[in-house]
């Protein structure tokens, strides 16, 4: 079965900074997919990049396939089909997302005339049944109203309304809790995973929280200055991560149960991007960081058979992880 | 909606009447008006029957509300000079500033806005950079050194245009260009600004994510948000029309409201000035009130706080 998006050695710099350095990503039909990582390891700008979203003077290279087609520097108006009805995005900041002077009918109703083929009237009562759909009440007077006049957790169903409008087969989840109330935040995946269940739709939730991806997300790939360092099934990751990134970040997590721990913290800070190491990008706050560690950056490579990992000390971190849980 | 435009009304009339005030006080202060139209050496009793004539002799509290009271009436008072009625000398000079301040306005508007945005399109490119030192050398340029250096191409060295009167419509070409760039210059700036602010807004990224043209991202949601700030500087501009062209009438000899402002103040014709301050206070005062009326018909937040107001 052919992949639904490919990524491969997605590339971007700003003013010759690079700022994402090789990412290579596939995801399936139907698929959720997490990605994690602190601010600034190229979480959203992998997608922003792979949808042509950054701005002009952003240096993007690669290759990202839509279901084998390449729409990395695809022209403006292949682009323009494949945002909104085959990729749709939604993002992080309820306030600024819509547009303040135009009714959400009026921004509703033009990604459904882009990518559906709709009529006068159909139009609005499929903008309707979206409003329905997101769970925005009294959808009908509310199409005319403004954004000012909703709160961030409805802006955000609206915003998830819209991203369907086109029956995208991928949508881009960057960050859509972050700035909600903790009760909002669980309403909002819960509609995200109902309507994906329910559309069939694969989905990427872009997060830094842990917790919402072991929930939402059957896979979890793990970034860290530019790069994916580890890709695994969710419950693997978390019952079991090799990078030593990833097992500092489970680390840094207080469990539920069990006798109270020290929580571990990383030490030390991420790498300037800007001054990257020569070798692997986290070898200067890896404790099992080995002389071959400075030498060359470790690629992505498979330890199971959907796992991989990149990192040329997974054994020693494996065992390590294992000698410290036997303690 | 109502009490929000009643508040602003309440607000321009007492801005009015400051201007004003502050305009009596000030002319009163600064130089008596019978020594500057009848000349240092007139006979002082000759000077004493012109300052009882006009009032002058009464104390300045007194003189300020009989101005009002009169003001009241609709009285604007009389010239010192030739004894007519100051609203009459005015107005006969209106169109003559605005034949020059309507076409510099409409030259404004249609150069400035378009290079704003193509700049603001285009940042960084040649044609950005060139539009913004075009834009800050007009600018920066003040416009009595513009109006030369445009009087010394067209009129003296080229031959082209006339340098100075109002005989026909050629005269007015070098005036209106002098006020066109100079407003050009500030609006290509402004709307460059605001254009570019907008576009970096989360709500242009929703929109290119969501497949809309760049095109229409630019026409349906970056213009209506940048129009909103440009109008402030549209109503300043709308504002100026009446006294905007001080300068340049004086450097053209061009017989407008500008140039009758300026001798009225020298001479000291305390009602010609007032009159004129008066007028241009009001149209000042009523453009602002439009750009606020604009403000919510453009910007849905306003209109529902004006509401809830």
């Amino acid at each position: 079965m052919p992949q639904l998006v490919s990524i491969a050695g997605l590339s971007v710099a700003f003013g010759g900074v690079p700022v994402l350095r090789g990412v290579d990503l596939a995801l399936e039909k139907g698929e959720a997919l997490g990605l994690v990582g602190e601010s600034g390891s190229g979480k959203s700008v992998t997608w922003l990049g792979a949808l042509g979203l950054l701005p002009r003077h952003a240096q993007v290279s690669g290759s990202v396939r839509l279901e084998g087609r390449e729409i990395l520097g695809a022209s403006a108006a292949e682009l323009d089909r494949v945002r909104g009805g085959r990729i749709a995005m939604i993002f992080q900041d309820p306030a600024s997302a819509l547009n303040p002077v135009l009714t959400i009918r009026k921004q509703l109703c033009e990604a459904l005339a882009l990518h559906r083929d709709l009529q006068g009237n159909g139009v609005k009562a499929e903008a309707r049944r979206l409003l329905d759909l997101v769970g925005i009440p009294d959808a009908g007077r509310r199409l005319e109203a403004y954004p000012h006049e909703f709160s961030g957790g409805q802006i955000q169903r609206i915003m998830i309304a819209m991203a369907l409008a086109g029956n995208p087969d991928l949508l881009i989840a960057d960050e859509p809790t972050t700035a909600l109330d903790a009760t909002i935040q669980a309403q909002i995946l819960e509609l995200l995973s109902t309507v994906r269940r329910e559309l069939g739709m694969a989905m990427v939730l872009i997060s830094h929280d842990l917790g919402v991806v072991a929930e939402n997300c059957d896979r979890v790939a793990v970034m860290y200055a530019g790069r994916i360092v580890e890709q695994a099934p969710s419950n693997q990751l978390f019952a079991d991560p090799v990078h030593p990134y990833a097992q500092g970040l489970i680390g840094a997590l207080p469990p539920l149960d069990g006798p109270r721990r020290r929580l571990t913290a990383i030490p030390g800070t991420v790498p300037d991007p800007a001054h990257m190491p020569d070798g692997c990008a986290f070898a200067p706050r890896c404790t099992l960081a080995a002389e071959p560690c400075g030498l060359a950056a470790p690629s992505l490579a498979p330890i199971a058979d959907d796992r991989s990992v990149a990192c040329i000390r997974a054994e020693a971190s494996r065992r390590a992880l294992l000698g410290v849980a036997a303690e | 909606m109502g009490r929000y435009f009643a508040i602003r009304i309440g607000r321009a009339a007492l801005t009015i009447v400051l201007v004003v005030t502050f305009a009596f006080v000030v002319l009163r202060l600064s130089g008596d008006p019978a020594l500057m139209i009848l000349g240092p050496e007139a006979p002082p009793e000759v000077l004493a029957a012109f300052r009882k004539a006009w009032g002058l002799d009464d104390p300045i509290w007194f003189q300020y509300l009989d101005y009002f009271g009169a003001i009241a009436k609709g009285e604007l008072g009389r010239s010192m000079r030739d004894g007519r009625p100051a609203i009459e000398l005015v107005l006969e000079r209106i169109p003559a500033t605005l034949a020059l301040t309507l076409p510099a306005f409409f030259f404004k508007v249609a150069l400035g806005v378009p290079a704003g945005i193509y700049a603001a399109l285009h940042r960084g490119s040649a044609i950005d950079r060139a539009v913004m030192m075009t834009a800050v050398a007009g600018f920066t340029v003040p416009s009595f050194v513009l109006a030369l250096l445009l009087v010394l191409v067209f009129a003296v060295q080229l031959g082209w245009l006339p340098s100075g009167g109002q005989d026909s419509w050629r005269h007015a070409i070098l005036p209106i260009a002098t006020l066109s760039l100079g407003g050009a210059a500030v609006l290509a700036r402004f709307t460059r600004s605001a254009m570019l602010e907008v576009l970096g807004q989360p709500y242009i990224r929703t929109a290119s994510a969501k497949g809309v043209p760049w095109r229409r991202v630019v026409t349906s949601h970056a213009l209506p948000n940048a129009a909103i700030p440009t109008v402030t500087i549209l109503g300043f501009m709308v504002g100026t029309l009446i006294a905007g062209a001080v300068v340049v009438e004086s450097v053209f000899a061009w017989p407008g409201v500008g140039r009758l402002l300026v001798v009225a103040v020298a001479n000291r014709d305390l009602a010609v000035v007032q009159c004129i301050l008066l007028l241009v206070a009001m149209t000042m005062v009523t453009s602002n009130l439009i750009v606020d009326f604009v403000y919510g018909f453009l910007d849905p937040r306003l209109r529902t706080k004006g509401a809830h107001a």
